[in-house]
């Protein structure tokens, strides 16, 4: 079983969703991809659920609780913006936001 | 007569309608479930009698478990610091098994409402709150509660002050949510099964907030 190489990423650490559309089974909201958040806390290893979602042996990797705004979210046009969402994002999903 | 429908053609001798029989082909996952479990049975890796057994305690969760918890956080400080820090512990402590990752409880505060939805699919914790509600599947309400959660919950007869930060909980992987409402006022020295009673489901979803 492989584990994931990564680091954990700190509690209150930015980070951005990708914004792709891979085929198969994928695990991230659809309207939180290319959103940016923080760390609301690290929830630990998990087998890679879309691997496993095909039957095969997974790579352990880090799952995490990201908190958005809902003006992070849905822009200005949200009501009221500073409302909180919290979603559970696996680590293969997250990149930095000084990304381009 | 109890029932003085009109139209007797449709309806029982107790006068609500008949559910059709259904006698149609079954579909493709009927035969398969059919035919996996009937596998497993042939193959010694279960029984007929351990399903029936699962099926009936499946069934026999209900939010009374939930309620249950609430009620022993509202009235012992130690049980309820343990249940904010380590939710699955702290259930298996009541004989409650989370059969998730974890269990995360989330307290509303005078600051904070917490409302739990799962948008890619149904997750719920079966085990505290037994089999979820029809809305809480539904695309209305996954789309809606993470988008315009106020009004949402207005709808459901919640107005939430403006001061009151809503906290939504999109279960997306392996956590489990359950939301500890606030206690509410006048239920001074009341007993942990007078407080349960007053918790519905729908409170511990946060769709609702507990009335004493």
């Amino acid at each position: 079983m492989t584990e994931t190489s990564s680091p954990a990423i700190a509690t209150g650490a930015p980070v951005r969703l990708k914004s792709i559309a891979p085929p198969g089974h994928v695990r991230c909201p659809w309207y939180l991809r290319g959103k940016t958040g923080v760390i609301e806390r690290d929830l630990g290893l998990t087998g890679n659920p879309e691997t496993l979602a095909y039957g095969v042996e997974a790579q352990q990797i880090r799952l995490y609780r990201v908190r958005f705004t809902m003006k992070d979210i849905w822009g200005d046009d949200a009501d009221p913006a500073s409302d909180t969402l919290d979603a559970e994002i696996f680590e293969n999903w997250l990149e930095p936001t000084h990304a381009s | 007569m109890p029932h003085d429908h009109h139209d007797h053609d449709h309806l029982s001798p107790s006068g609500h309608p008949y559910r059709e029989d259904q006698d149609g082909p079954l579909s493709y996952h009927q035969q398969m479930e059919i035919a996996v479990r009937e596998l497993l049975v042939e193959k010694g890796v279960t029984t007929k009698a351990e399903i029936a057994a699962q099926i009936t305690a499946m069934d026999n969760r209900s939010p009374a478990i939930g309620a249950s918890i609430v009620a022993k956080a509202w009235t012992d400080a130690d049980f309820k610091a343990r249940l904010l820090a380590s939710g699955s512990a702290t259930c298996a402590e009541m004989d409650v098994p989370v059969e998730a990752m974890e269990l995360i409880v989330v307290e509303n505060t005078p600051d904070t409402h917490n409302v739990v939805v799962c948008t890619l699919c149904s997750c719920y914790p079966r085990n505290i709150l037994g089999l979820p509600p029809d809305w809480y599947k539904q695309r209305e309400y996954r789309s809606r509660a993470v988008r315009e959660p106020r009004k949402v919950l207005s709808e459901f007869g919640l107005d939430l002050a403006d001061d009151v930060r809503v906290q939504v909980h999109d279960s997306t992987a392996d956590m489990r949510y359950l939301v500890l409402p606030m206690r509410p006022e006048g239920t001074k020295g009341w007993s942990e099964d007078q407080l349960a009673a007053i918790v519905g489901r729908d409170s511990m979803i946060g769709a609702a907030v507990p009335q004493a």
